[in-house]
Protein backbone atom coordinates (compact mmCIF):
# COMPACT_ATOMS: atom_id res chain seq x y z
CA UNK A 1 0.00 0.00 0.00
CA UNK A 2 1.45 2.90 -1.26
CA UNK A 3 -0.01 6.41 0.97
CA UNK A 4 0.59 9.81 -1.18
CA UNK A 5 -0.40 12.90 0.16
CA UNK A 6 -1.99 15.61 -2.09
CA UNK A 7 -1.83 19.39 -2.28
CA UNK A 8 -5.35 20.87 -1.32
CA UNK A 9 -6.10 22.35 -4.74
CA UNK A 10 -5.45 18.47 -5.88
CA UNK A 11 -7.77 16.73 -3.31
CA UNK A 12 -10.00 19.27 -4.21
CA UNK A 13 -9.71 18.76 -8.15
CA UNK A 14 -10.16 15.17 -7.46
CA UNK A 15 -13.04 15.35 -3.97
CA UNK A 16 -10.63 13.54 -2.15
CA UNK A 17 -11.38 15.39 1.03
CA UNK A 18 -8.84 16.23 3.86
CA UNK A 19 -7.15 12.38 4.07
CA UNK A 20 -4.43 10.46 2.64
CA UNK A 21 -4.78 8.83 -0.82
CA UNK A 22 -4.05 4.77 -0.56
CA UNK A 23 -3.09 2.99 -3.69
CA UNK A 24 -1.65 -0.57 -5.06
CA UNK A 25 0.94 -0.35 -7.18
CA UNK A 26 2.28 -3.68 -8.49
CA UNK A 27 6.08 -4.27 -7.92
CA UNK A 28 8.35 -2.01 -6.54
CA UNK A 29 6.87 1.39 -6.48
CA UNK A 30 8.37 4.76 -8.60
CA UNK A 31 7.26 7.56 -9.23
CA UNK A 32 6.32 7.31 -12.75
CA UNK A 33 4.19 3.96 -11.01
CA UNK A 34 2.91 5.66 -8.20
CA UNK A 35 1.49 8.58 -10.01
CA UNK A 36 0.29 6.10 -13.05
CA UNK A 37 -1.44 4.71 -10.54
CA UNK A 38 -3.30 7.99 -8.72
CA UNK A 39 -4.26 9.30 -12.51
CA UNK A 40 -5.64 5.72 -12.68
CA UNK A 41 -7.85 6.42 -9.72
CA UNK A 42 -8.31 9.76 -10.37
CA UNK A 43 -8.34 10.48 -14.02
CA UNK A 44 -8.86 14.22 -13.60
CA UNK A 45 -5.78 14.78 -12.14
CA UNK A 46 -4.28 13.84 -15.22
CA UNK A 47 -1.85 16.60 -16.39
CA UNK A 48 -2.05 18.26 -13.44
CA UNK A 49 0.89 17.32 -11.58
CA UNK A 50 2.89 15.95 -14.91
CA UNK A 51 2.61 17.42 -18.44
CA UNK A 52 0.20 15.38 -20.78
CA UNK A 53 3.06 15.19 -23.17
CA UNK A 54 6.19 15.08 -21.82
CA UNK A 55 5.58 14.01 -18.60
CA UNK A 56 7.59 16.02 -16.59
CA UNK A 57 7.01 17.05 -13.39
CA UNK A 58 5.41 20.38 -13.49
CA UNK A 59 7.91 23.01 -12.66
CA UNK A 60 6.09 24.08 -9.03
CA UNK A 61 5.98 20.77 -7.79
CA UNK A 62 7.95 19.13 -5.49
CA UNK A 63 8.03 15.57 -4.51
CA UNK A 64 8.98 14.56 -1.10
CA UNK A 65 9.74 11.42 1.18
CA UNK A 66 11.20 10.32 3.86
CA UNK A 67 12.64 13.98 4.76
CA UNK A 68 14.22 14.24 1.26
CA UNK A 69 13.71 15.79 -2.03
CA UNK A 70 12.93 12.76 -4.84
CA UNK A 71 11.80 15.48 -7.18
CA UNK A 72 14.93 15.47 -9.20
CA UNK A 73 15.49 11.48 -9.08
CA UNK A 74 14.78 9.24 -12.23
CA UNK A 75 10.95 8.68 -12.58
CA UNK A 76 11.53 5.16 -13.14
CA UNK A 77 14.08 5.10 -9.79
CA UNK A 78 12.73 2.90 -6.95
CA UNK A 79 11.23 5.10 -4.43
CA UNK A 80 12.55 4.13 -0.71
CA UNK A 81 11.54 0.77 1.21
CA UNK A 82 9.44 3.23 3.79
CA UNK A 83 7.53 4.26 0.81
CA UNK A 84 6.72 1.09 -0.36
CA UNK A 85 5.81 -0.73 2.72
CA UNK A 86 3.17 2.33 3.51
CA UNK A 87 5.22 3.43 6.33
CA UNK A 88 6.24 7.13 5.10
CA UNK A 89 3.67 8.49 2.36
CA UNK A 90 4.96 10.27 -0.58
CA UNK A 91 4.65 14.19 -0.64
CA UNK A 92 3.71 15.91 -3.92
CA UNK A 93 4.33 19.77 -2.64
CA UNK A 94 3.17 22.99 -4.33
CA UNK A 95 5.50 25.58 -4.28
CA UNK A 96 4.87 28.04 -2.01
CA UNK A 97 3.85 31.84 -3.35
CA UNK A 98 2.51 34.97 -1.94
CA UNK A 99 -1.30 36.00 -2.99
CA UNK B 1 -40.25 36.34 -16.05
CA UNK B 2 -37.34 37.16 -17.56
CA UNK B 3 -33.85 36.50 -15.83
CA UNK B 4 -30.09 37.10 -15.76
CA UNK B 5 -27.16 34.76 -14.99
CA UNK B 6 -24.08 36.83 -14.58
CA UNK B 7 -20.43 34.37 -14.67
CA UNK B 8 -17.81 35.46 -13.25
CA UNK B 9 -14.05 33.76 -13.49
CA UNK B 10 -11.45 35.64 -10.60
CA UNK B 11 -8.42 34.49 -9.48
CA UNK B 12 -9.78 32.87 -6.67
CA UNK B 13 -12.58 31.06 -8.22
CA UNK B 14 -15.79 31.37 -9.99
CA UNK B 15 -18.89 32.73 -8.80
CA UNK B 16 -22.53 32.96 -10.38
CA UNK B 17 -24.81 36.06 -9.89
CA UNK B 18 -27.96 36.07 -10.49
CA UNK B 19 -31.15 37.89 -11.14
CA UNK B 20 -34.71 38.71 -12.49
CA UNK B 21 -35.15 41.34 -14.81
CA UNK B 22 -35.02 44.55 -12.91
CA UNK B 23 -31.52 43.17 -11.79
CA UNK B 24 -31.52 45.08 -8.66
CA UNK B 25 -31.69 42.33 -6.13
CA UNK B 26 -28.93 39.73 -6.99
CA UNK B 27 -28.02 35.84 -5.34
CA UNK B 28 -24.13 35.01 -5.14
CA UNK B 29 -22.93 31.66 -5.43
CA UNK B 30 -19.13 30.39 -4.98
CA UNK B 31 -16.56 30.35 -5.22
CA UNK B 32 -16.79 27.35 -7.16
CA UNK B 33 -13.30 26.08 -7.71
CA UNK B 34 -12.13 27.84 -5.02
CA UNK B 35 -8.22 28.67 -5.23
CA UNK B 36 -8.02 27.89 -8.79
CA UNK B 37 -7.77 30.74 -11.67
CA UNK B 38 -11.05 31.05 -13.59
CA UNK B 39 -10.32 32.72 -16.76
CA UNK B 40 -13.09 32.23 -18.70
CA UNK B 41 -16.47 30.61 -18.13
CA UNK B 42 -19.16 31.09 -20.92
CA UNK B 43 -22.73 29.47 -21.20
CA UNK B 44 -23.71 28.05 -24.36
CA UNK B 45 -26.41 30.02 -26.33
CA UNK B 46 -28.01 26.34 -27.96
CA UNK B 47 -28.36 25.04 -24.46
CA UNK B 48 -27.79 27.89 -21.75
CA UNK B 49 -27.50 25.30 -18.75
CA UNK B 50 -24.35 24.14 -20.38
CA UNK B 51 -21.51 26.58 -19.20
CA UNK B 52 -18.05 25.71 -19.86
CA UNK B 53 -15.56 27.31 -16.98
CA UNK B 54 -11.35 27.14 -18.01
CA UNK B 55 -9.78 26.47 -14.55
CA UNK B 56 -6.36 26.64 -14.98
CA UNK B 57 -3.22 27.11 -12.48
CA UNK B 58 0.62 27.87 -12.44
CA UNK B 59 0.81 25.04 -10.52
CA UNK B 60 -1.04 22.51 -11.69
CA UNK B 61 -1.83 23.50 -15.30
CA UNK B 62 -5.41 23.33 -17.54
CA UNK B 63 -8.63 21.74 -16.43
CA UNK B 64 -11.79 21.85 -18.25
CA UNK B 65 -15.17 22.16 -16.25
CA UNK B 66 -18.54 21.62 -18.11
CA UNK B 67 -21.98 22.00 -15.92
CA UNK B 68 -25.31 20.77 -17.36
CA UNK B 69 -27.22 22.59 -15.08
CA UNK B 70 -26.83 25.98 -14.92
CA UNK B 71 -23.79 25.82 -12.77
CA UNK B 72 -24.60 24.36 -10.02
CA UNK B 73 -22.70 20.89 -10.79
CA UNK B 74 -20.06 20.70 -12.75
CA UNK B 75 -17.95 17.66 -14.00
CA UNK B 76 -14.71 17.16 -16.10
CA UNK B 77 -16.22 16.16 -19.53
CA UNK B 78 -14.92 12.90 -20.16
CA UNK B 79 -14.85 11.77 -16.66
CA UNK B 80 -18.68 11.48 -15.74
CA UNK B 81 -19.32 10.67 -11.99
CA UNK B 82 -19.71 6.89 -11.39
CA UNK B 83 -18.71 5.67 -15.09
CA UNK B 84 -15.04 4.00 -15.69
CA UNK B 85 -11.93 6.46 -14.74
CA UNK B 86 -9.81 4.42 -17.42
CA UNK B 87 -10.92 3.87 -21.14
CA UNK B 88 -9.58 1.15 -23.60
CA UNK B 89 -6.24 -0.13 -22.53
CA UNK B 90 -6.57 1.12 -19.28
CA UNK B 91 -5.52 4.91 -20.42
CA UNK B 92 -7.33 7.46 -17.29
CA UNK B 93 -9.90 9.70 -18.87
CA UNK B 94 -7.92 12.52 -18.32
CA UNK B 95 -8.47 13.88 -21.48
CA UNK B 96 -10.60 17.01 -21.51
CA UNK B 97 -7.47 18.66 -19.57
CA UNK B 98 -5.16 17.47 -22.71
CA UNK B 99 -4.57 20.80 -25.06
CA UNK B 100 -1.81 19.39 -27.43
CA UNK B 101 -0.77 21.09 -30.18
CA UNK B 102 -1.39 19.26 -33.81
CA UNK B 103 2.01 18.33 -35.57
CA UNK B 104 0.00 15.16 -37.46
CA UNK B 105 0.76 15.08 -41.37
CA UNK B 106 -2.45 15.73 -42.11
CA UNK B 107 -3.66 17.91 -40.61
CA UNK B 108 -0.61 19.81 -38.56
CA UNK B 109 1.41 22.53 -38.72
CA UNK B 110 4.97 21.81 -37.58
CA UNK B 111 5.38 23.46 -34.47
CA UNK B 112 8.03 26.01 -34.86
CA UNK B 113 9.03 29.00 -32.58
CA UNK B 114 7.77 32.58 -32.20
CA UNK B 115 9.37 35.69 -31.25
CA UNK B 116 9.79 35.96 -27.21
CA UNK B 117 10.14 38.88 -25.21
CA UNK B 118 13.82 39.62 -25.98
CA UNK B 119 13.29 38.87 -29.84
CA UNK B 120 14.44 35.67 -29.65
CA UNK B 121 12.57 33.23 -31.09
CA UNK B 122 11.22 30.87 -28.83
CA UNK B 123 9.46 27.04 -28.64
CA UNK B 124 5.60 27.00 -28.77
CA UNK B 125 4.48 26.14 -25.32
CA UNK B 126 0.71 25.53 -23.86
CA UNK B 127 -0.01 27.49 -21.05
CA UNK B 128 -3.54 27.76 -20.09
CA UNK B 129 -6.93 28.54 -21.94
CA UNK B 130 -7.90 32.27 -21.65
CA UNK B 131 -11.32 31.73 -23.61
CA UNK B 132 -13.91 29.33 -24.11
CA UNK B 133 -16.48 30.18 -27.09
CA UNK B 134 -19.33 27.97 -27.55
CA UNK B 135 -21.14 27.06 -30.73
CA UNK B 136 -24.18 28.97 -31.24
CA UNK B 137 -26.06 25.88 -32.65
CA UNK B 138 -24.28 22.97 -31.59
CA UNK B 139 -24.40 22.41 -27.65
CA UNK B 140 -21.40 20.00 -28.48
CA UNK B 141 -19.25 22.12 -29.95
CA UNK B 142 -16.78 24.52 -28.55
CA UNK B 143 -13.34 26.26 -29.20
CA UNK B 144 -10.77 27.63 -26.60
CA UNK B 145 -8.38 30.16 -27.31
CA UNK B 146 -5.29 29.58 -25.56
CA UNK B 147 -1.64 30.62 -24.34
CA UNK B 148 0.63 30.25 -26.51
CA UNK B 149 -1.67 31.22 -29.13
CA UNK B 150 -4.02 28.35 -31.28
CA UNK B 151 -7.27 27.67 -31.26
CA UNK B 152 -8.78 24.47 -30.34
CA UNK B 153 -11.89 22.94 -31.05
CA UNK B 154 -14.17 20.05 -28.94
CA UNK B 155 -17.37 18.54 -30.67
CA UNK B 156 -17.58 16.37 -27.81
CA UNK B 157 -18.80 18.49 -25.58
CA UNK B 158 -15.76 19.54 -23.92
CA UNK B 159 -13.78 15.97 -23.36
CA UNK B 160 -11.75 16.16 -26.30
CA UNK B 161 -9.35 19.33 -27.84
CA UNK B 162 -8.05 19.46 -31.28
CA UNK B 163 -6.04 22.61 -32.74
CA UNK B 164 -7.02 24.26 -35.75
CA UNK B 165 -3.41 24.25 -37.33
CA UNK B 166 -3.82 26.17 -40.20
CA UNK B 167 -3.92 29.53 -37.92
CA UNK B 168 -0.79 28.83 -36.23
CA UNK B 169 0.70 27.72 -39.89
CA UNK B 170 -0.37 30.97 -41.52
CA UNK B 171 3.55 31.08 -41.90
CA UNK B 172 3.71 34.66 -39.46
CA UNK B 173 3.88 32.65 -35.89
CA UNK B 174 7.88 33.56 -35.54
CA UNK B 175 6.70 37.27 -35.89
CA UNK B 176 4.25 36.53 -33.27
CA UNK B 177 5.12 37.59 -29.52
CA UNK B 178 3.96 38.22 -26.28
CA UNK B 179 2.30 40.92 -24.59
CA UNK B 180 2.90 41.21 -21.09
CA UNK B 181 -0.01 38.97 -20.08
CA UNK B 182 1.90 36.09 -22.50
CA UNK B 183 1.44 35.14 -26.13
CA UNK B 184 -2.44 34.68 -25.77
CA UNK B 185 -5.74 34.01 -28.66
CA UNK B 186 -8.17 35.83 -26.42
CA UNK B 187 -10.83 36.60 -28.34
CA UNK B 188 -13.03 34.16 -30.56
CA UNK B 189 -16.30 35.61 -32.15
CA UNK B 190 -18.14 33.51 -34.13
CA UNK B 191 -20.41 35.01 -37.52
CA UNK B 192 -24.02 34.21 -36.79
CA UNK B 193 -24.96 35.01 -40.08
CA UNK B 194 -22.41 32.82 -41.75
CA UNK B 195 -21.34 29.66 -39.18
CA UNK B 196 -18.14 29.38 -41.42
CA UNK B 197 -17.10 32.37 -40.58
CA UNK B 198 -14.46 32.93 -36.98
CA UNK B 199 -12.46 35.83 -35.95
CA UNK B 200 -10.09 35.64 -33.40
CA UNK B 201 -7.53 37.77 -32.14
CA UNK B 202 -4.46 37.54 -30.42
CA UNK B 203 -2.06 39.59 -28.30
CA UNK B 204 0.79 40.26 -29.99
CA UNK B 205 -0.22 39.34 -33.17
CA UNK B 206 -3.54 41.11 -34.37
CA UNK B 207 -6.21 39.95 -35.52
CA UNK B 208 -7.18 36.30 -37.95
CA UNK B 209 -10.40 35.66 -39.76
CA UNK B 210 -11.34 32.29 -41.36
CA UNK B 211 -14.02 31.92 -43.66
CA UNK B 212 -13.73 28.08 -44.19
CA UNK B 213 -14.55 27.09 -40.87
CA UNK B 214 -11.13 27.39 -39.40
CA UNK B 215 -8.71 24.98 -42.31
CA UNK B 216 -7.21 28.37 -43.38
CA UNK B 217 -6.96 31.81 -41.68
CA UNK B 218 -5.75 35.36 -42.73
CA UNK B 219 -5.03 38.12 -40.81
CA UNK B 220 -7.36 41.71 -40.70
CA UNK B 221 -5.03 44.25 -39.35
CA UNK B 222 -5.05 46.36 -42.35
CA UNK B 223 -5.21 50.23 -41.09
CA UNK B 224 -3.94 49.30 -37.31
CA UNK B 225 -1.06 51.34 -36.25
CA UNK B 226 0.84 50.59 -33.85
CA UNK B 227 4.18 52.70 -32.67
CA UNK B 228 5.59 50.15 -30.28
CA UNK B 229 6.78 47.87 -33.21
CA UNK B 230 9.06 48.55 -35.61
CA UNK B 231 7.14 48.34 -38.07
CA UNK B 232 3.91 50.08 -37.19
CA UNK B 233 1.36 49.13 -39.94
CA UNK B 234 2.96 45.51 -40.25
CA UNK B 235 0.85 42.91 -41.06
CA UNK B 236 0.88 40.89 -37.78
CA UNK B 237 2.59 42.50 -34.37
CA UNK B 238 -0.45 44.05 -33.32
CA UNK B 239 -1.24 43.92 -29.68
CA UNK B 240 -5.24 43.60 -30.19
CA UNK B 241 -7.35 43.74 -26.61
CA UNK B 242 -10.66 42.88 -27.56
CA UNK B 243 -12.72 42.76 -30.24
CA UNK B 244 -16.96 42.70 -30.27
CA UNK B 245 -19.94 43.15 -32.79
CA UNK B 246 -22.86 43.09 -33.16
CA UNK B 247 -24.79 39.89 -34.26
CA UNK B 248 -27.60 41.73 -36.24
CA UNK B 249 -24.27 43.15 -38.42
CA UNK B 250 -21.76 40.82 -38.39
CA UNK B 251 -19.23 42.77 -40.76
CA UNK B 252 -18.70 45.73 -38.27
CA UNK B 253 -16.29 44.79 -36.00
CA UNK B 254 -15.33 47.20 -32.99
CA UNK B 255 -11.55 46.76 -32.00
CA UNK B 256 -9.75 48.35 -28.24
CA UNK B 257 -6.25 47.91 -29.25
CA UNK B 258 -3.24 48.71 -26.77
CA UNK B 259 -3.82 51.83 -28.01
CA UNK B 260 -6.76 53.37 -30.30
CA UNK B 261 -10.30 52.15 -30.61
CA UNK B 262 -10.60 51.20 -34.24
CA UNK B 263 -13.85 49.73 -36.61
CA UNK B 264 -14.13 47.93 -39.68
CA UNK B 265 -16.85 47.67 -41.63
CA UNK B 266 -15.97 45.56 -43.92
CA UNK B 267 -15.31 42.00 -41.60
CA UNK B 268 -11.93 43.19 -40.66
CA UNK B 269 -10.73 44.13 -44.70
CA UNK B 270 -9.47 47.70 -43.09
CA UNK B 271 -9.98 49.46 -40.08
CA UNK B 272 -10.27 53.19 -38.98
CA UNK B 273 -9.51 54.95 -35.68
CA UNK B 274 -12.71 55.90 -33.90
CA UNK B 275 -11.08 57.00 -30.57
CA UNK B 276 -12.40 60.75 -31.40
CA UNK B 277 -13.42 62.59 -28.02
CA UNK B 278 -11.69 59.92 -25.80
CA UNK B 279 -9.56 60.95 -22.66
CA UNK B 280 -7.10 58.39 -23.18
CA UNK B 281 -7.82 55.17 -26.08
CA UNK B 282 -6.02 52.65 -24.01
CA UNK B 283 -7.81 50.08 -22.34
CA UNK B 284 -9.08 46.19 -22.69
CA UNK B 285 -12.68 46.23 -23.08
CA UNK B 286 -15.01 46.52 -25.48
CA UNK B 287 -18.82 45.82 -26.18
CA UNK B 288 -21.86 46.77 -28.25
CA UNK B 289 -25.62 47.46 -26.17
CA UNK B 290 -27.71 44.29 -27.65
CA UNK B 291 -30.29 46.06 -29.04
CA UNK B 292 -28.24 49.21 -30.60
CA UNK B 293 -26.05 47.96 -32.95
CA UNK B 294 -24.10 51.35 -33.17
CA UNK B 295 -23.85 51.61 -29.38
CA UNK B 296 -20.24 50.60 -28.29
CA UNK B 297 -18.90 50.88 -24.92
CA UNK B 298 -14.98 50.84 -23.50
CA UNK B 299 -13.50 52.28 -20.16
CA UNK B 300 -10.27 54.13 -20.83
CA UNK B 301 -7.42 53.36 -18.88
CA UNK B 302 -4.40 56.18 -18.31
CA UNK B 303 -1.84 54.19 -20.28
CA UNK B 304 0.44 51.42 -21.02
CA UNK B 305 2.09 52.05 -17.78
CA UNK B 306 -0.57 52.89 -15.83
CA UNK B 307 -3.57 50.53 -15.72
CA UNK B 308 -5.94 52.30 -13.89
CA UNK B 309 -8.68 55.05 -15.16
CA UNK B 310 -7.72 58.81 -14.94
CA UNK B 311 -7.59 61.08 -12.11
CA UNK B 312 -9.28 58.08 -9.81
CA UNK B 313 -12.69 58.14 -11.58
CA UNK B 314 -14.35 55.07 -12.95
CA UNK B 315 -16.21 56.08 -16.27
CA UNK B 316 -17.32 53.93 -19.12
CA UNK B 317 -17.34 56.23 -22.07
CA UNK B 318 -20.55 55.05 -24.32
CA UNK B 319 -20.49 55.69 -28.08
CA UNK B 320 -23.95 56.03 -29.63
CA UNK B 321 -22.88 56.50 -33.55
CA UNK B 322 -20.35 53.63 -33.59
CA UNK B 323 -17.48 55.68 -32.37
CA UNK B 324 -16.20 58.83 -32.73
CA UNK B 325 -18.30 60.97 -30.68
CA UNK B 326 -18.32 59.77 -26.70
CA UNK B 327 -20.00 60.50 -23.86
CA UNK B 328 -18.50 59.82 -20.15
CA UNK B 329 -20.75 57.41 -17.70
CA UNK B 330 -19.90 57.32 -14.18
CA UNK B 331 -23.33 57.63 -12.42
CA UNK B 332 -23.01 55.01 -9.59
CA UNK B 333 -19.28 54.47 -10.08
CA UNK B 334 -16.27 55.12 -7.79
CA UNK B 335 -15.73 59.18 -8.59
CA UNK B 336 -12.66 59.38 -6.41
CA UNK B 337 -9.38 57.22 -5.09
CA UNK B 338 -10.31 54.24 -8.10
CA UNK B 339 -7.42 52.74 -9.38
CA UNK B 340 -8.57 48.86 -10.51
CA UNK B 341 -7.93 47.86 -14.04
CA UNK B 342 -10.67 46.40 -15.95
CA UNK B 343 -9.13 43.07 -18.17
CA UNK B 344 -9.93 42.43 -21.74
CA UNK B 345 -12.84 39.91 -20.98
CA UNK B 346 -14.20 41.37 -17.89
CA UNK B 347 -17.43 43.13 -19.59
CA UNK B 348 -20.40 41.81 -20.74
CA UNK B 349 -23.93 43.06 -22.30
CA UNK B 350 -27.58 41.02 -21.58
CA UNK B 351 -30.40 41.48 -24.21
CA UNK B 352 -33.19 42.20 -22.07
CA UNK B 353 -35.19 45.15 -23.76
CA UNK B 354 -33.10 47.70 -22.10
CA UNK B 355 -29.84 46.35 -22.57
CA UNK B 356 -27.85 45.32 -19.38
CA UNK B 357 -24.07 46.46 -19.69
CA UNK B 358 -21.10 44.65 -17.13
CA UNK B 359 -17.93 44.91 -16.22
CA UNK B 360 -15.58 43.53 -13.44
CA UNK B 361 -12.41 45.47 -11.98
CA UNK B 362 -9.30 43.73 -10.85
CA UNK B 363 -10.33 44.84 -7.17
CA UNK B 364 -13.06 42.69 -7.21
CA UNK B 365 -16.07 44.63 -7.71
CA UNK B 366 -18.64 43.36 -10.65
CA UNK B 367 -21.03 46.63 -11.67
CA UNK B 368 -23.91 46.14 -13.45
CA UNK B 369 -26.21 49.30 -15.53
CA UNK B 370 -29.68 47.64 -15.97
CA UNK B 371 -30.32 50.82 -18.47
CA UNK B 372 -27.59 50.93 -20.89
CA UNK B 373 -24.57 52.74 -19.14
CA UNK B 374 -26.93 55.48 -17.46
CA UNK B 375 -26.81 54.21 -13.84
CA UNK B 376 -24.88 51.78 -12.19
CA UNK B 377 -24.47 49.84 -9.01
CA UNK B 378 -22.22 47.24 -7.34
CA UNK B 379 -23.21 43.85 -7.45
CA UNK B 380 -20.82 42.43 -5.63
CA UNK B 381 -17.74 44.46 -4.52
CA UNK B 382 -15.08 41.99 -2.71
CA UNK B 383 -14.28 39.19 -5.01
CA UNK B 384 -11.09 38.38 -6.15
CA UNK B 385 -9.52 40.26 -8.95
CA UNK B 386 -12.05 39.62 -11.60
CA UNK B 387 -10.72 38.28 -15.01
CA UNK B 388 -13.79 37.64 -16.97
CA UNK B 389 -17.69 38.43 -17.05
CA UNK B 390 -19.93 36.97 -19.46
CA UNK B 391 -24.09 36.97 -18.85
CA UNK B 392 -27.03 34.67 -19.80
CA UNK B 393 -30.32 35.94 -20.73
CA UNK B 394 -32.67 33.56 -19.96
CA UNK B 395 -35.88 33.49 -20.56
Amino acid sequence: MIRVILPPHLRGLAHIGSGEVELEVAGQPTQRSVLDALEARYPMLSGTIRDHVTQQRRPFLRFFACGEDLSHEQPDAPLPDAIASGVEPLLILGAIAGG
Amino acid sequence: MSKVRVLVGTRKGAFILTSDGKRQNWDVSGPHFAGWEIYHMKGSTADPNRIFASQTSGWFGQVIQRSDDGGNTWIQPGTPPGEPTTGPGGMPKGESNKFVYDVSKESGKPLTTHQFYDGTQHPWEFKRVWHLEPSLTDPETVYAGVEDAAIFRSTDGGKSWHELAGLRGHGTGPRWQPGAGGLCLHTIIIDPKNPKRIFIAISAAGAFRTDDGGTTWRPINKGLYSKYIPEPTAEVGHCVHRIALHPSRPDVLFMQKHWDVMRTDNAGDSWQKISGNLPTDFGFVIDVNANEPDTVYVVPIKSDGEHFPLDGKLRVYRSKSGGNEWEELGKGLPQRDCYVNVLRDAMAVDSLDKSGIYFGTTGGQVYVSPDGGDNWAPIVRDLPAVLSVEVQTLA
